[in-house]
Order: structure tokens, then C-alpha cells, then sequence
């Protein structure tokens, strides 16, 4: 291995520009450099399922850093090219361009990929999803055309990306049909109630939804979609159809160099990979918690935080990331914002008004507090990330209480956990 | 056009010029100054993007709006009477002079 060759970081969003950053931070002085496959700098992608849809502004607006940022910290960018394989004995990357480059230490953050529907007539035009810039750009102009044309649009999946964008084609004025596998929406990550309340706000704004809705066949005409059909015989006409069916983590080239892979690249707390030399952050990675369970967490948080820690054990240190898992959605006025992994939750109180809906779901399991979802409860959500991440639970009966004041607890046990987090 | 200075966890001073209508946060990212994260791009949902306005601004700003006065009361650093969300303060002419002070952590 060449000491003196930089350290490579392979996937320029928001995971490999915060190792850059971070690694700046650490006082790493060496070569940096960070590889896209996109032509387009550094972006954030939340805003592409909300705003963006609506307004598609300048890149600029998006960008992950500025110009000067990159310059100042030294990082340099290599846009517009793919990785074919990582020659884990040579240490160095080869190129679709037959390029090579050596490094001193690697860095995977290659992301998702967006879950693509296998079905009869999904390759046809105008069945979108979503990813990239270019995606939202594409999905942007296809629900406007839709409004103008008077011609619906059909959602494929009722998660975030699929619900976000169902809210945004309503307020741009098309149809839109939202097609959910499950009995209700978002059910791998929220409570039933949290779920009802999201169906009456997209009802209210005429969204149709149907569950259960298994989706057999696209058809189309002159290449292009022109209905859904589902194994109940009913067809849905569709000017577009946008596939929100989740995302697969982009462990191609890792699993290919032999690091060990499990539906995303193996990481520990610190974020090392199976080979001491390269480390991987954000949507790309599963995490190994330490009750043996895989995490796989796709949210900007994850990425940011895994990314400090990944920089840290590039220089040799650890720096193990622990903090409760946090992510936010819009849909229409709603703020919806989630702390924690409900995941095996024996109990559900509320706080708040849920036919507003303004309130928070508390999740408890055994008594223990372990995630909270709030729509357009700022406050619970900033006090329950606090006591998350100190480790505190109030009792269900209190968290139910409007009356009683989370931020109680903190200050209680602030002698004892100073400066926990 | 108005000036903004920020002064950066470690006490360093950087002075930029700032178009009417970007937000603080905005140009401290694009210019790569220390000590804000803004992990969520400007939502007001992350409150990684913490300043402190140093004075005689405080008064000068509009005031927070409600879900910024909520995501303000647990900052990762100490919170202050003169904190608030550098994406939730647009620049325009009036604030030529701004000064904001990063804390040492957003998260």
C-alpha cells in the first residue's frame, strides 16, 4: 500500500462529502479525493420528493457545499465517473474509462439504488422513480403534465418517497391514485395511528388510496404507460406512474471486491468494513448493532453521522455512533418528524391532538421508551431526541400527559449524564 | 447585497458578502465555514445550523417563527437568549453587518 496516496472516496453524496469534510476537520493533510457518477456537484436529495417537486430551482440551492468549501478544505472532485472494481491487493480503483488510481485508504459511499418494480411493462415510458436530480426533474414535469392533460397520476407505494410525491402531484393539481401493498401506509416504520392519521390528511386532500393492492401488469401504448392493473382485475389509468417501492443498498462493488455484504455493506459502530483500509457510510451500509440485529437506515442523519465516524477510523481512531436515528418527512403542512427505532414496540401512547393532526406517538417496549414519531410537534420531537439519546424514558402515563413537561426529566438527570451525548 | 460575518467555533473571523434573500446558513455552507452542519438543508427540522447573533442584531432580525422557537429548545450546544437557526435568518440590505458566532457542536 502506498502511504502517500490519497485517500479515495468512492460516492459524492452526502455520506463521502461529510468524510471529506470530516477528515479535514480530524487534521488528515494528505490527498483527497471524491469520485461521483453523476455530472453534477455534490446535492442534497430529501428536498427531491418535496420541494423540488414543485419548484425545481437552482442547483445551487441544493448543493452539499459550495465551491469555495471544497477549494478551502482541499477536496478535490472527479465527477461524471464510474467505478468498475476495487483491486483490494493493489489497492486501487479501476475505472470504466480504464483508468486506475491508487489509494491509501478507501471509503464506500456508494448509496441506493432505487427498488425496481419487476413486473410485466415496468421498462415502459413515463413509469418513474426516484434518486437522482435528474429523476425528480423528470417526475416534476410529469405531474405537471398530468394536471394540464387532465390525466392521473399512479403512486406505486405507500411510503415516504411515494407519499411525498403523491402530496406534491396533488398540489400541483393532477389526480392521484396511491397503490399500497399493506392494509395501511408507511406500516414498516410507524404505528397504526400514525398511519390513519396520514390517510385521512391525503383523503382530505383527494388522494385515492387502496391497499392491498397487488400491482401484476403495466400496460402501455407506443411505449408508453397508460395503466396499472392488480391481481383484484381492476385497472388503473395513469399518464405516469412513479415507483416508490424502496431502495436496495448499493453494495455491488464492495460485494465484488469480497467485503462482507448483507444487503448493504457490513459495517461495526465506528463504520470499518471488513478490510482495515476501507470504511462505508450511509444508505450503502448495514450496521451490526450490538444485539446482533442488521440495522439499515437510509436518512441523512445516518449518513452525516456514520461519515464522522468513518473519518475518524481512517485516521486510526474510534469514534462509535450510537445516537438515536432521527429522519423527517413533509407531506402538505404536516411536519412529520421520527427519533428512534420503534421496531418491537408492546406499546403506543399519544400526546396531542391526533384528529388535527397534531400530536406524537410515544413507542415503548417494556416500559422503556425506544422511538417517537411527531406530526407537527416540534417540541416533543427536540426533547424526545434528548432523551433518547441520554438514555432517559418517561413513564407512558406521562408521556400521554400534556400537562407533564418532557424536558423535566433532563433537567433531572442532568447532574448525572452531564454532557452525555 | 450585505455583509455577513462569522465567526467560527475555534474564533476565527470570515467576512462574506451574501445575496438578498440567502439564508446565513446558506452562505456559511457554500463558502465552507466551520461549525454548522445544517443536516437538513435549510427545513428548520435538524437544528444543526445553531448560531449565536452577536450584538447589536439580535433586535434588528424578525422574530423566530414558532417551529423555530421549538427546534431551539434543545440545541446541541448551550442555548442561548441570542440563538437561533442561521437557515431561518434571510439576508437583505438592512442586515449589512450581520454577525453570527457557530457554538462548537451542532449534534
Amino acid at each position: 500500500m502506498d502511504s502517500q496516496a490519497p485517500i479515495l472516496i468512492v460516492g459524492a453524496g452526502q455520506a463521502g462529502v461529510q468524510i471529506a469534510d470530516s477528515l479535514r476537520q480530524e487534521g488528515y493533510t494528505g490527498d483527497l479525493l471524491l469520485i461521483g457518477n453523476e455530472s453534477h456537484p455534490p446535492y442534497q436529495r430529501p428536498p427531491l420528493s418535496k420541494k423540488w417537486l414543485l419548484e425545481p430551482g437552482a442547483l445551487s440551492a441544493l448543493a452539499l457545499r459550495g465551491a469555495d468549501a471544497l477549494q478551502r478544505r482541499r477536496i478535490e472532485l472527479k465527477l461524471d465517473s464510474e467505478v468498475t472494481a476495487i483491486d483490494r491487493a493493489a489497492s486501487r480503483l479501476r475505472f470504466t474509462n480504464g483508468e486506475q488510481l491508487a489509494y491509501s485508504k478507501l471509503a464506500l459511499t456508494t448509496g441506493a439504488l432505487a427498488r425496481a418494480l419487476a413486473l410485466p411493462g415496468a421498462s415502459l415510458g413515463q413509469v418513474l422513480s426516484l434518486r437522482s436530480i435528474a429523476d425528480s426533474g423528470a417526475i416534476s414535469a410529469a405531474l405537471r403534465r398530468c394536471a394540464a392533460e387532465g390525466r392521473p397520476v399512479v403512486v406505486i407505494g405507500g411510503g415516504f418517497i411515494g407519499l411525498e410525491v403523491a402530496a406534491s402531484a396533488r398540489k400541483l393539481g393532477a389526480a392521484v391514485t396511491v397503490l399500497e401493498g399493506l392494509p395501511r401506509l408507511m406500516s414498516r416504520v410507524t404505528a397504526p395511528i400514525v398511519s390513519e392519521a396520514f390517510e385521512r390528511v391525503h383523503r382530505a386532500h383527494g388522494v385515492e388510496l387502496v391497499f392491498g393492492a397487488q400491482v401484476t401488469q403495466l400496460r402501455g401504448s407506443a411505449g408508453c404507460v397508460e395503466s396499472v392493473c392488480t391481481a383484484d382485475g381492476r385497472e388503473y389509468a395513469a399518464g405516469c406512474v412513479v415507483v416508490g417501492i424502496g431502495v436496495v443498498p448499493d453494495d455491488r462493488l464492495a460485494a465484488a471486491a469480497g467485503l462482507a455484504c448483507d444487503r448493504g455493506i457490513l459495517v461495526d459502530d465506528c463504520a470499518r468494513t471488513s478490510d482495515p483500509s476501507i470504511v462505508a457510510a450511509g444508505d450503502c451500509t448495514a450496521r451490526r448493532l450490538a444485539d446482533g440485529r442488521l440495522l439499515r437506515l437510509e436518512s441523512v442523519q445516518n449518513a452525516v453521522e456514520q461519515a464522522k465516524s468513518a473519518a475518524v477510523a481512517l485516521l486510526g481512531r474510534e469514534r462509535p455512533f450510537r445516537a438515536a436515528p432521527w429522519f423527517w418527512s413533509d407531506q402538505y403542512d404536516i411536519k412529520l418528524q421520527m427519533v428512534g427505532l420503534s421496531h418491537g414496540y408492546d406499546q403506543v401512547v399519544t400526546r396531542g391532538d391526533v384528529q388535527k393532526p397534531s400530536f406524537s406517538a410515544f413507542y415503548f417496549r417494556a416500559g422503556r421508551l425506544i422511538a417517537v414519531d411527531s406530526l407537527s410537534r416540534v417540541q416533543d420531537h427536540m426533547q424526545s431526541k434528548r432523551l433518547l439519546d441520554h438514555g432517559l424514558s418517561p413513564t407512558p402515563e406521562q408521556a400521554a400527559d400534556p400537562q407533564f413537561e418532557l424536558q423535566s426529566l433532563l433537567r433531572e438527570a442532568k447532574p448525572a449524564t452531564a454532557d452525555g451525548a | 447585497m450585505a455583509q455577513v460575518t462569522y465567526i467560527e467555533p475555534d474564533g476565527a473571523t470570515r467576512t462574506l458578502t451574501l445575496a438578498a434573500g440567502t439564508s446565513v446558513m446558506r452562505g456559511a455552507v457554500d463558502a465552507g465555514v466551520e461549525g454548522v452542519e445544517a443536516q437538513c438543508g435549510g427545513n428548520c427540522a435538524c437544528a444543526t445550523c445553531h448560531c449565536y447573533v452577536q450584538e447589536p442584531w439580535l433586535d434588528k432580525l424578525p422574530l423566530p417563527s414558532d417551529d423555530e422557537t421549538l427546534m431551539l429548545t434543545n440545541v446541541a450546544a448551550e442555548r442561548r437568549p441570542n440563538s437561533r437557526l442561521s437557515c431561518q435568518l434571510i439576508v437583505e440590505p438592512g442586515l449589512d453587518g450581520l454577525s453570527v458566532r457557530f457554538p462548537d457542536r451542532q449534534s
